[in-house]
């Protein structure tokens, strides 16, 4: 007789039940229930900004190596975890080829990222010639703690495509699932939660969009918001984002790969220090 | 002679590097002391030690039943030193003086309004010649750090050699309370300032705050001493307090006294830990290095 | 002012002897040349021994490749370039160098105990300093794998082709690593050698390399004498050339290339100054002239071996850091305590004691450290030299050995021009406390790596190379892989 699994949500590194209480079920195809998930509320969120909050000093003070090694790892637990995904992205109704594109998408995104953790600084940073005797350069720097909207139609990589260009710069984030096939974003919250990634960098909710998202879009604590074609949600995001001045970063469709999803959740920075002039010793020949 | 305070000789070896102390504390730390170094370096440890009891809630029998482990640190296993000192309040002194008797283990009393500091002058020598008229052996004195952080140098100056004039005969650890400090700069200034004013000891912090006795904030503190010595042959000793509670931080410790000092200053006459836990630590290293078992804090006595 | 008294017990303590195991190590005691994944004889059925410096003794016996080995080599490398590597996504190829730096993770403790027992380095360097910073470099590589559109920009990057690689003894592993992690993350396949008095790190990431499923002839390693590595350097299929080593031999590469289609890098020697201001943070600027010139024995192209200190401060400096030669520890490379340990080779000591014969013969001051060093193998005491001058040997030729010669200067224009006033320019320290000194000091020293309060930092990110007869190109960071594309 098989253990079924109790679906919870990943707040600061454990995983709670919804304060709220609230659940709401997932059925199959022929209308049987595969689950209760917990129908997150905004004091969820509440907790969840603040857990990320507390994580990200932590978390963007690690060297960028790190960040990379710990993103590696994540792909190493989702592939050994890989049979576990394809099992509930076919419950949810993928057929089994979709399945295993999915995963393998999701598998080598994390990779991806990985790999730009300690470059993307590189490529987009610079030494500005400024017309005064001062060394000016201009670096990125994370923006804080991002709300994330998971892309709605399909269960991970609607979700792994968002959160690792978000940490692997530095950030931590605050994630709605997709509401109709949230079951692979709680697994995925084992996957964080098994991979060295500190409590709080991650936090994973699942519920009703229309409640998570207004209440991310509106928390003073959240510095960007991260969305794919909300439809009708979209323009009251982003009118919610104003009161703090929110990045909005709504996407009509982001691909699983590119620069400009880490660029995108980075602040530049550009620091001025003088060069002292003396004497006459010059580098010419 | 009246000591006077003398910035440009107190005040010139404050840059100091803090990335570049970290690399050089990392490799004391993989310094690898085994066998017969090791027993020895413990056996030096907990002779070192000055046992501390510094609560709100110490009473006669807490202060009694330490003084007796200070002398009886595991008398199952013949052989073992005692500590260097008990460090009691200055309502304590006469409790211990009691208990320890005639003992070798030294009293060392804490004054000036431990461990704020923040009281009058007045106040801060009755508490000292008080501590020692009950008969302290040693004073464990703090500097005024918010006159330091505004800047009054002279003020910080000043109040230390006052103290140790208090202290008669009784010798003065110098708290710079470094975690108050924040900066290694800062740091060497308060050392160079307490050596200067008349410490016989400096000593990193009260205990009550983190951090306390970093690696850091202790190499910091021994170049000070190091380069007093060379200018003028006279030894100062140190007490790193709060935060060393294995034995292997102990070690890491005296690998950086012997480095930077030398072989001279490895007695309990020039270098103290302030440490209330350590001591079974260390216990239970001793016994894991004659019995090649590792320990259970069961079997060592807590008092 | 009166003395107080020094200790009246003075107690006694030394570190006892704390070697690190060597038994879970496995070492053949016969390495063949590593072929297309196979262990391949050498066609001439000859061998050399390789040695531990610090005891004299055989750790095992190495292939001799000729020039009809490496040509197996080569056409190994060409046709898993054109069959296999080249059609690979970069995607797969990254996927292959992070098993790689992953196994070599999992294996880090006996690659440091054998880079030990062959090279004469401390232990603690190997475990600590050169196997982490391989490690790390195959992981950074392998993320470009998949990336490269952005280091070149407006280019369609093409790898070069098949990669010939010689690399030196000082560090043998992380060489390697500096060579072939960029080579195959932008696309190429490799024939490397390396050094012949330290074969055996590399050979051991041949094992690695054939347990990952690199697919067959992606990396080849060819052990020899310098007979081999000019078997590479002239084979002519062969389209780029990276060489670590001296500026002589450099020189005959560039030599033997010129008017060929192979493309070159090269990492050669120096002779870097290290620069002391009145006001910079003393204790650490003596710590970094350790780094600069003891670390690994001076074996480090970039050591800082002429040191400038300000004259104001020079005896200060000077005290201190005589005083810190002594608390270092010369002795059994394996000794977890040992600071410093065994000259490479008997070549290098030779090399190393003729300088120190010319500074003695030029009117150079000397001062060794009073440490005891062990009667067999290869050992050299911290030594250093002052009363010198730009016209001095010893301020001019490279030692490559733990010895330092020290000039004082009086304002920072002599400074500079003294520091430039070298053919060599690989890397300079400089000491103050002053940021916009720092700033002023960067932009006019001619070297490609410079180090402002700190020196001998390394890191997979970091561009590394130098100027003039230091060498041109850049190992590390991006810029470490315009090397390996067109």
């Amino acid at each position: 007789m098989e253990i079924l699994k109790t679906y919870k949500i990943y707040i600061g590194g454990a995983f709670p039940r919804t304060e709220s209480g609230r659940y709401y079920p997932i059925v199959d195809a022929s209308g049987s229930t595969i689950a209760n998930v917990c129908l997150s509320s905004r004091k969820d969120v509440r907790n969840a900004v603040v857990a990320a909050r507390k994580a990200f000093g932590g978390w963007s003070e690690k060297t960028a190596f790190n960040r990379g090694q710990i993103l590696y790892r994540m792909a190493e637990m989702l592939e050994g975890r890989k049979l576990q995904f394809l099992e509930e992205l076919t419950k949810q109704g993928s057929s089994k080829e979709a399945a295993a594109r999915e995963v393998q998408e999701s598998i080598d995104c994390l990779v991806y990222y990985a790999g730009w953790a300690d470059k993307f600084q590189q490529i987009a940073s610079s030494v500005n010639p400024v017309s005064s005797s001062h060394f000016n350069f201009s670096a990125l720097e994370p923006m804080g703690v991002i709300g994330i909207v998971a892309a709605q139609e399909t269960s991970l990589i609607g979700l792994v495509k968002f959160i690792a260009p978000a940490i692997c710069g530095g950030n931590t984030a605050v994630v709605a699932a997709s509401e109709a096939f949230p079951l692979c974003a709680v697994t995925f919250a084992e996957v964080v939660h098994s991979s060295d990634v500190p409590g709080g960098v991650v936090n994973i909710l699942t519920g009703k969009v229309s409640e998570l998202a207004p209440a991310m879009a509106a928390h003073m604590d959240v510095n960007a918001l991260v969305t794919e074609s909300l439809g009708e949600l979209d323009k009251p995001l982003a009118l919610a984002c104003v009161d703090n001045l929110k990045r909005n970063i709504a996407y009509q469709h982001a691909v699983p790969q590119g620069l400009q999803y880490i660029t995108a959740l980075q602040e530049v920075k550009t620091t001025w220090h003088p060069i002292e002039q003396i004497g006459g010793a010059s580098s010419s020949y | 002679m009246k000591k006077t305070y003398n910035p440009s000789l107190m005040l010139s070896n404050t840059r100091i590097d803090k990335v570049g102390v970290e690399e050089r504390v990392a490799r004391f730390q993989t310094r690898s002391i085994k066998n017969e170094s090791k027993k020895q370096g413990l056996h030096m440890v907990l002779n070192m030690i000055d046992l501390t009891t510094l609560e709100g809630k110490d009473t006669p029998g807490k202060v009694q039943q330490m003084c007796y482990k200070a002398q009886h640190l595991h008398d199952v296993h013949p052989g073992l030193p005692t500590v260097a000192a008990v460090c009691v309040y200055p309502s304590m002194v006469s409790i211990a003086r009691k208990a320890l008797g005639n003992s070798s283990v030294k009293i060392a009393s804490v004054s000036t309004a431990f461990p704020s500091g923040q009281s009058t002058r007045e106040i801060k020598l009755a508490d000292t010649k008080f501590a020692v008229e009950q008969g302290a052996d040693e004073i464990d004195m703090v500097i005024s750090r918010g006159k330091f952080l505004a800047g009054e140098y002279s003020f910080v100056f000043d109040e230390i050699a006052a103290i140790k004039e208090a202290c008669g005969k009784a010798r003065l650890k110098v708290i710079l309370e470094t975690g108050e400090l924040c900066t290694l700069d800062h740091v060497r200034m308060a050392s160079d300032i307490a050596i200067h004013a008349g410490a016989d000891f400096i000593k990193t912090s009260t205990g009550k705050i983190q951090p306390a006795a970093t690696m850091q904030v202790t190499y910091t503190m021994l170049m000070a001493i190091k380069d007093y010595y060379d200018q003028t042959g006279i030894m100062i000793g140190m007490k790193p307090a709060g935060g060393i509670s294995t034995a292997k931080l102990a070690l890491h410790n005296l690998v950086m006294v012997k480095e930077i000092l030398g072989n001279p200053w490895l007695s309990n006459e020039w270098f103290r830990f302030g440490a209330s836990s350590l001591a079974n630590d260390v216990l239970m290293q001793l016994m894991k290095s004659e019995s090649g078992l590792y320990q259970s804090p069961d079997y060592f006595s807590i008092d | 002012m009166a003395k107080k008294n020094t200790a009246n017990s003075q107690t006694e303590w030394d570190y006892a002897a704390s070697p690190e195991s060597t038994s879970h190590i496995r070492l053949e005691k016969k390495y063949q040349l590593f072929i297309n994944n196979e262990w391949v004889e050498p066609s001439s059925k000859k061998y050399f021994p390789t040695i531990n410096p610090a005891t004299e003794d055989v750790l095992a016996e190495i292939a001799w490749a000729t020039d009809a080995d490496v040509d197996k080599a080569v056409k190994a490398a060409r046709k898993a370039y054109t069959d296999v590597w080249s059609k690979m996504s970069g995607a797969e190829r990254g996927k292959y160098i992070y098993r790689i730096a992953r196994m070599m993770q999992e294996r880090a403790r006996e690659f440091a105990v054998i880079e030990s027992l062959d090279s004469g380095k401390p232990i603690r360097e190997s475990r600590d300093v050169d196997v982490p910073l391989a490690c790390n470099h195959f992981f950074y590589y392998a993320g470009w794998a998949d990336k490269l559109e952005y280091a070149m920009p407006h280019k369609k990057p093409e790898a070069l082709g098949v990669a010939g690689q010689i690399i030196p003894w000082n560090f043998p592993l992380l060489m390697a690593a500096w060579k072939i992690a960029p080579a195959l993350a932008a696309g190429n396949t490799v024939v490397l050698k390396p050094a012949e008095t330290t074969s055996l790190t590399a050979l051991k990431l041949a094992e690695i390399i054939k347990d990952s499923g690199l697919p067959p002839g992606v990396v080849n390693i060819v052990t020899g004498y310098g007979d081999t590595g000019a078997a590479i350097v002239n084979h002519p299929d062969v389209d780029k050339i990276a060489f670590t080593g001296s500026t002589n031999v450099g020189k005959i590469i560039q030599r033997a290339v010129a008017g060929t289609h192979k493309k070159t890098t090269l990492e050669l020697g120096g002779k870097s100054a290290n620069i002391i201001f009145d006001d910079a943070p003393i204790d650490q600027a003596v710590e970094g002239i350790i780094n600069g010139i003891f670390f690994n024995q001076g074996h480090v192209c970039c050591a800082g071996s002429r040191l400038f200190v300000q004259e104001n401060v020079a005896d200060l400096v000077i005290k201190k850091l005589k005083a810190r030669m002594e608390s270092l520890y010369v002795g059994d490379p394996l000794d977890k305590n040992t600071d410093i340990g065994a000259i490479n080779s008997k070549e290098q000591l030779d090399t190393i004691n003729k300088y120190i014969k010319i500074g003695k013969a030029e009117g150079a001051e000397i001062y060794q450290s009073d440490c005891s060093i062990p009667s067999k193998g290869f050992f050299c005491k911290p030594t250093l030299f002052t009363g010198v001058s730009q016209s001095h040997v010893i301020t001019q030729e490279e030692i490559f050995g733990p010895v330092l010669t020290i000039q004082t200067f009086r304002t920072i224009d002599e400074v500079i021009q003294k520091a430039n006033n070298t053919p060599y320019g690989l890397a300079a320290g400089v000491w103050t406390d002053k940021g916009s000194r720092i700033f002023n000091l960067t932009t006019k020293l001619r070297a490609g790596v410079i180090w402002a309060n700190t020196y001998n930092k390394f890191d997979p990110v970091s561009p590394f190379g130098g100027y003039k007869e230091s060498g041109f190109g850049r190992e590390g960071g991006v810029h470490g892989l315009s090397a390996y594309l067109k």
